[in-house]
């Protein structure tokens, strides 16, 4: 048989790459129509203000909290939502993606109900020792994993259903036992997805707005985050709002491409 | 199949209530929910056909709002400053004062805190929030803090009003500044006067857009808000009469 | 010594319901032999190697590997796969992808509580041994067939299992690589003084490395013994094409069987009742004219199809028997066979083989 020595490139229907322009048009306009309203002659007077180092701390505490609360919490749900069998599975799955859908101001209410200083757990909580989650930074990180967990809890719950349990299965007659099954086998098997819900859940926390303010409330230099300093910037000083999105965008795209290179590098 | 149904849907939704009916979008205050509300039933009944639509939010989201283009006939601004700022940017021609409105001390229903003053803005046990110095209640709220000489122990700047009073009634927060309007005829807040040298007024402005679809109804409704009647019930809901 | 009890070797009464698979056997398996699990895709092979390593719990039954029991429901011992001593080469290999090669290698030893650096240079050792070293830092994706399949034995065989387990270990190989891994395979079976499974579907796989055969299909035993007496004495259509014969079923009556088609005469009279039939197709002559001589059964037909195979020819014939018969190339020519002609076959009564069912 003749083996052509052509390299077959696959050429691009017209239609589709027109359709995939129009997407990438999409959103470049408005970081284009943001970037053309910065405000470059103020901006280092601007980045060096309180309100922005503040909120800028806090947004990284927050979505760095958030993440670390996913991968505590959320990828054991991931795996158990994956591999044990049990009674409204499917009501507990709704339940985690309730987030992504819910509206985050809603969110955030909700969670006063339940972990504010008169919410159902909160309030025993508060009883008992005096603690309470809102108007604290510790309030700006349940609110962010609360919205963000489930990009992780989805992309690892996924990425488990379809891995190959056989290797799980060939690692233990090697004499692993579960724990190092997991540890060995099947974490570094669904890396990826991990790696990808980390991102998702961390781009998602950073860009938490409505329930924070709903829960956490809005105080610069303990629960103001970038956004919400955006938000109140918007009604009252127009250019170090067009100045912290654009920080935002800088901090986020750096993060979420050099990211992606490190990890996705070698297959793209 | 369902491409259609979708179609039908959305061309729906952009129809629904726009044949027979005349529509009047009010651009208000947040501190005007109640009070707008009634006016609004009033007006609807004195002008059959006419359906009256309340945006409501933050004086300062409001302005925004127009001066990026959204539709509204009327503007109800909390403050005289956000009104000037609308005017300056030439999206209404002018305004006139339709009430004062006052700040008052407001806590939870029975005031478990047991807050008496201002002076217990500061204590760093309370759960104290205030409006954002960006929305005219937290103006207000400033001038009379400056005037009093009081530091506050604040635990947040909430974004509007509404959101302020919603967590003191339900317990998230102890006390707060907010409208005497906010706190009337509700039961899960109650007011705690101001003193009398302290006791600032804001001035309510109303405007007709000029980018109004529908000025005359517009018009109309500014001449009922100043009305005896529409006066009557501004003042059944905590603001005081121009 | 079926039935019995081993004080070495597996000893293992297998019911498990997977599915639509109903599966239900008894396997003997001295140390030091090897058997090989013959059967069609779906009989149950590939759970017979779950169940043993402990990956499927059985539902009733008992495994005893050199007198330790491994799984027993009726006392609810049950030893877990990372404790069982069982040494697995898995269908494909299953090389973790993720490791490279001789992380792979260590992976069983570094389990078993050796240090990184102990179970580095063993497992250098072993790929020396089987003269892999220059493959240690590549990926499995890296590997060809017959390499991942070398080192997916090795890895199998680093923890010094009391039991190897083969799950059609050479299936996804080319023919080229398949002969050389095979005799890989046949030393490495050599040298393991445990009881060695060996799961296939090739007949040849099985014949050449096992010392003894079971057939299963649909998740029952239907034959077993050794593999020359399975491939003389196939006691079902499975087995039969297995082996290349060709096979009847019928009715024995003294010296006859009744098949679909004819009445076949055989050499034991003793037979009465269901016999299996079968034929081996170099038995069956080829005439153009009705023959002379000793054979009782002859009879006319027609050919259908002929298979060239090189050095030999199969000529399957129609009505009434349907059966295959094996010729020279040579002899093939004399007779100017083709497709639809008409021709006479023979068979002796002593090449008819009849087994009860």
């Amino acid at each position: 048989m003749k083996v052509p020595t052509r390299r077959v490139t696959q050429s691009a229907p017209p239609a589709l790459v027109a359709l995939a322009v129009i997407g990438a048009v999409f959103f470049l306009v408005p970081v284009v129509g943001i970037v053309a309203q910065v405000p470059w002659r103020s901006l280092p007077e601007i980045f060096r203000s309180d309100i922005v180092a503040n909120a800028v701390r806090l947004s990284l505490i927050a979505s760095v909290g958030a993440v670390t609360a996913a991968t505590v919490i959320g990828l054991p749900l991931a795996w158990v939502l994956a591999r044990v069998d049990f009674a409204f599975k499917p009501l507990v799955r709704g339940l985690v993606l309730l987030p992504m859908v819910l509206p985050p101001v809603v969110g955030g209410a909700a969670l006063l109900f339940g972990f504010g200083r008169r919410g159902i757990v909160g309030g025993p909580l508060y009883d008992a020792t005096g603690f309470v989650l809102p108007f604290s930074v510790w309030g700006v990180i349940v609110a962010s994993t609360f919205v963000a967990m489930p990009f992780l809890v989805i992309t690892v719950e996924a990425a488990l259903r379809t891995v190959d349990r056989r290797y799980e299965g060939a690692a233990s007659t090697l004499g692993a036992s579960p724990w190092t099954v997991l540890r060995r086998v099947t974490i570094p098997l669904v890396s990826p997805a991990v790696v990808s819900g980390l991102l998702l859940t961390w781009a998602r926390a950073l860009g938490e707005f409505g329930a924070t303010i709903t829960f956490a409330g809005n105080l610069q230099g303990r629960t103001q985050t970038l956004p919400l300093a955006v938000f109140v910037a918007l009604e009252t000083d127009r250019d170090a709002a067009v100045a912290i999105s654009v920080l935002m965008m800088v901090i986020s795209l750096g993060v979420l491409v050099s990211l992606r290179d490190r990890w996705w590098g070698a297959h793209s | 199949m369902i491409w259609r149904v979708a179609v039908g849907a959305l061309l729906l939704a952009a129809c629904s209530g726009g044949e027979s009916e005349r529509q009047l979008v009010v651009s208000a205050a947040s501190s005007l929910t109640n009070a707008f509300g009634e006016v609004a039933s009033a007006f609807e009944e004195r002008h059959p056909g006419v359906s009256v639509v309340l945006n409501l939010g933050a004086s300062s989201a409001l302005r925004e709002q127009i001066l990026n283009g959204a539709p509204a006939d009327v503007f109800a601004s909390a403050d005289e400053a956000t009104m000037d700022a609308v005017i300056n940017a030439s999206a209404a021609a002018g305004s006139e004062v339709f009430a004062h409105n006052r700040l008052v001390i407001a806590v939870a229903s029975g005031n478990p805190a047991d807050v008496s003053g201002l002076e217990d803005l500061a204590r760093t046990d309370l759960f104290v929030g205030l409006c954002a110095p960006s929305v005219p209640c937290g103006r207000l709220a400033a001038l009379v803090l400056d005037t009093q000489g009081v530091v506050p122990a604040v635990d947040t700047y909430e974004p509007n009003v509404r959101s302020l009073v919603t967590k003191i009634g339900n317990g998230d927060l102890d006390m707060g500044l907010v409208y005497r309007s906010d706190v009337t005829g509700s039961s899960m807040v109650e007011g705690v006067g101001l003193p009398e040298d302290v006791d600032f007024a804001n001035d309510y402005h109303i405007a007709v857009l000029d980018r109004a679809r529908e000025p005359d109804l517009a018009t109309a409704f500014v001449e009922f808000l100043l009305s005896p009647e529409g006066v009557a019930i501004v003042v059944a809901n905590g603001l005081e009469a121009p | 010594m079926v039935g019995g009890s081993l004080m070495s070797g597996l000893e293992a009464t297998i019911a498990v319901e997977r599915g639509e698979l109903d599966l239900e056997l008894d396997l003997f398996i001295g140390s030091d032999r090897t058997l090989a699990l013959l059967g069609p895709n779906g009989a149950g092979k590939s759970t017979v190697v779950d169940v043993l390593a402990g990956l499927l719990p059985l539902e009733t039954g008992r495994i005893v590997l050199d007198g330790t029991v491994l799984d027993d429901p009726t006392t609810g011992r049950f030893v877990a796969p990372h404790s069982r001593s069982v040494g697995v080469v898995f269908q494909g290999g299953l090389l973790f992808p993720h490791l490279t090669t001789i992380e792979n290698v260590e992976f069983g030893l570094r389990s078993r509580g050796l240090s990184r650096r102990q179970a580095r240079r063993e497992a250098t050792e072993v790929l020396g041994t089987i003269g892999m070293q220059e493959f240690a830092d590549r990926s499995p994706s890296e590997l060809s067939g017959g390499e991942a399949q070398r080192i997916a034995l090795a890895r199998s065989l680093v923890g010094a299992p009391t039991m190897l387990l083969l799950d059609e270990p050479l299936s996804a190989l080319d023919a080229t690589t398949r002969v050389e891994v095979q005799r890989n395979l046949a030393q490495h079976l050599a040298a393991f003084d445990g009881p060695r499974l060996l799961i296939t579907h090739d007949p040849a796989e099985a014949f050449l490395l096992a010392d003894e055969v079971v057939l299963i299909e649909g998740g029952r035993v239907t034959q077993r013994g050794d593999p020359a007496d399975i491939r003389l004495r196939p006691k079902t259509k499975y087995a039969a094409d297995l082996a290349g014969s060709n096979f009847l079923l019928g009715e024995a009556q003294h010296g006859t069987v009744q098949t679909a088609g004819l009445t076949v005469h055989i050499a034991d009279r003793s037979l009465v009742g269901k016999v299996v039939v079968t034929i081996h197709p170099r038995a069956v002559s080829l005439h153009l004219e009705r023959p002379e001589g000793s054979a009782r059964n002859v009879w006319e037909t027609m050919v259908t199809v002929i298979e060239d195979h090189g050095d030999r020819v199969r000529v399957q014939l129609g009505q009434p028997l349907g059966i295959t018969a094996e010729v020279t190339p040579g002899a093939l020519a004399a007779l100017a066979l083709t497709p639809g002609a008409a021709v006479w076959c023979s068979v002796k009564a002593t090449e008819v083989v009849a087994q009860p069912r």
